[in-house]
């Protein structure tokens, strides 16, 4: 590791200036997380983090989140497509389009949403008749997740769709493969390393999302309470190790399931040849 | 490089002049924050107004009042965790009381600094239906009925919930052979029919009157006169039941702020002009109930009669109110926790 065998200097100065500044801006205010929890005593811990109640939380939190994320990275693919294949009038007004959910403060998507789903807004008085329940249910949820996530699918994968050359399927074409062959084996192999990137930034975002998801979820007990909701009910108790018992929990959690799908970045990325 | 070392101070010594200048400027103009729960936006607002001209008739200084709205016990945490506020005009006295409890920012004996128990105005818990009132609404009993939908924030995060809460209680255990149990009971069923909890009771007021979730709204009086008033006579009726709750939103300066600040004279005025005569008569005409007999009377015909009991006489205080019912793993936590 000595840094004398390197070509290109400066390892030393750019590692150490990586550490200190993740340190500053994510290790520690996490850490500070975990200090405060250890306070606690395990039983106590335990009794807050596996209590039914946050279970049902969790549940809710991370189920919808995955949920959401695989919506956006199927949809967010086809958005992509659209956007980077064919032109249209318009196309540059769609493009922006996609960066609002960024942009917006979420408390303002989340009163969007539910005064468009709610069973008397715009959408919600169609569904009420079928009895389908968004907005004040889990499934709200889920909209919100879908909305704030979206951005994200498409912005990673956009990039790579953009240097992908035409080229290649072109040639798989002329090499006799059908349209669907070109598809799932040239060009998909090609984009999956960024749609999971996608997936996993949409996810990360969905976990951690209070402000929309607070107007539309409805927070019953077991039914659409979020994790977040539980640790800022915890701060209204005054009850400060408790929210950060929960709190570590979900960045445990949230940690290892990035974790997994890095890993499984990887391994695509390894096991697929380059095609670029 | 030398230049290039003088611009770099120039700036600095600009930018320190600068904000020192900005400083000196905010200073000048003196400023309050008040910090309050969800439903005295409109209050507030034209109290605001009427003090800062108060004011200036009797100092020549103007004045400017920042307000910050929001679930009580929300609110309450953000002054502890660091919000600087000069005084709080909280929902009730168990949240001010935690800015004792949790950072010593006032006094134990805050609550006995100004009359009434620091409460200038009182409100109480009504009920809010849909026109005609369909699902004949006439009681608290009438909230545990299968087939009603209630709404009503979250007793955990908002200060309006729980007096909605304790009013429910109090009604049962006021009832013929009522006790801990039916009024247990009642609250359980109470809560089964609710499908929202917001966190405040603003939200609630919008996920009932916007939304069109529910079939009624359990409110602060002042909160339901003025959907019934303003939001559409057409639209909501009033239903004021037999018995309800006292409710003392309380008012104080905070200590350690004002001091901090050097604006403890004029947050003092700015609490004892709601004892006034014009800031008795703002409180009645935006649906509190005053304290001044005179305002009293000019408001008296607005509220219907409701028998009222007091958080003490019942629960004993807001600390044995929240330990029993509010805490973690009280008894309003009970209600859900036994997932039937």
């Amino acid at each position: 590791m000595s840094g004398a065998n390197r070509v290109l200097p400066g390892f030393g100065l750019s590692l150490g200036y990586t550490l200190a500044y993740l340190s500053l801006i994510v290790l520690i205010p996490l850490s500070a997380v975990f200090v405060k929890a250890a306070a606690m005593d395990f039983e106590r811990f335990w009794s807050v983090v596996a209590s039914e109640r946050v279970v049902a939380t969790y549940k809710l939190s991370f189920g919808m989140s995955l949920l959401a994320a695989s919506i956006n990275v199927v949809f967010g693919l086809l958005l992509t497509w659209a956007i980077v294949r064919y032109s249209f009038p318009g196309k540059k007004i769609v493009d922006a389009l996609i960066d609002l959910p960024f942009a917006l403060p979420t408390a303002v998507a989340g009163i969007a949403l539910t005064a468009l789903y709610a069973p008397n807004g715009w959408i919600g008085q169609i569904l009420e008749p079928l009895g389908i329940k968004i907005a004040f249910g889990p499934y709200g949820v889920l909209v919100a997740l879908i909305f704030i996530g979206l951005p994200f699918v498409v912005r990673t994968v956009q990039p790579i769709l953009e240097d992908f050359d035409a080229g290649f399927e072109e040639a798989a074409a002329s090499l006799g493969a059908t349209r669907w062959q070109t598809v799932r084996r040239v060009v998909f192999p090609a984009l999956l390393p960024a749609l999971l990137t996608g997936f996993a930034l949409a996810f990360a975002r969905g976990v951690g999302e209070y402000g929309s998801v607070i107007f539309i979820a409805g927070n019953i007990p077991f039914v659409s309470e979020i994790t977040p909701l539980m640790i800022i009910t915890r701060l209204e108790e005054f009850d400060y190790q408790g929210a950060t018992a929960i709190a570590s929990v979900m960045l445990v959690i949230s940690f290892v399931l990035l974790l997994v799908i890095n890993l499984l970045q990887g391994w695509v990325a390894r096991s697929t040849p380059r095609a670029i | 490089m030398p230049f290039s070392l003088m611009t770099r101070r120039t700036v600095l010594v600009l930018g320190t002049s600068l904000s020192l200048a900005g400083f000196a400027g905010a200073a000048a103009a003196a400023e309050l924050l008040n910090v309050s729960y969800d439903p005295t936006r409109e209050l507030y607002s034209e109290y605001n107004a009427a003090f800062a001209k108060h004011w200036k008739e009797k100092t020549g200084e103007d004045v400017t009042i920042k307000q910050s709205h929001g679930g009580s016990g929300k609110q309450a945490r953000a002054i502890i965790d660091g919000l600087e506020a000069d005084v709080v005009t909280l929902a009730l006295a168990g949240d001010v009381d935690q800015l004792y409890k949790n950072g010593g920012l006032i006094p134990a004996d805050w609550q006995k600094r100004l009359p009434n128990n620091s409460s200038p105005y009182t409100s109480t818990i009504v009920l809010l239906v849909r026109k005609g009132n369909p699902k004949g609404i006439k009681d608290w009993g009438d909230l545990g009925k299968e087939g009603v939908e209630v709404v009503t924030p979250n007793p955990k995060t908002s200060g309006g919930a729980r007096w909605n809460y304790l009013a429910a209680w109090g009604w049962a255990l006021k009832q013929d052979g009522g006790n801990e149990e039916t009024a247990k009971d009642l609250v359980t069923r109470l809560y089964k029919n609710t499908r929202v909890l917001d966190s405040g009771a603003r939200g609630s007021l919008t996920t009932f009157s916007e939304r069109g979730i529910g079939d009624v709204l359990i409110s602060w009086e002042n909160e339901a006169y003025l959907a019934a008033n303003e939001l559409g006579p057409d639209k909501f009726e009033i239903v004021t039941p037999t018995i309800s709750i006292l409710a003392e939103p309380p008012v104080t300066v905070v200590d350690r702020n004002v001091d901090k600040k050097g604006t403890r004279k004029l947050a003092e005025a700015y609490l004892n002009y709601l004892y006034t005569p014009e800031g008795q008569d703002l409180a009645g005409k935006h649906y509190y109930r005053p304290q001044d007999q005179k305002a009293q009377e000019k408001y008296k015909a607005q509220f219907s009669p409701v028998k009222l009991f007091t958080i003490d006489e019942v629960f004993g205080g807001w600390s044995a109110a929240t330990e029993v019912h509010f805490r973690n793993g009280g008894i309003f936590d009970q209600i859900y926790d036994k997932k039937s």
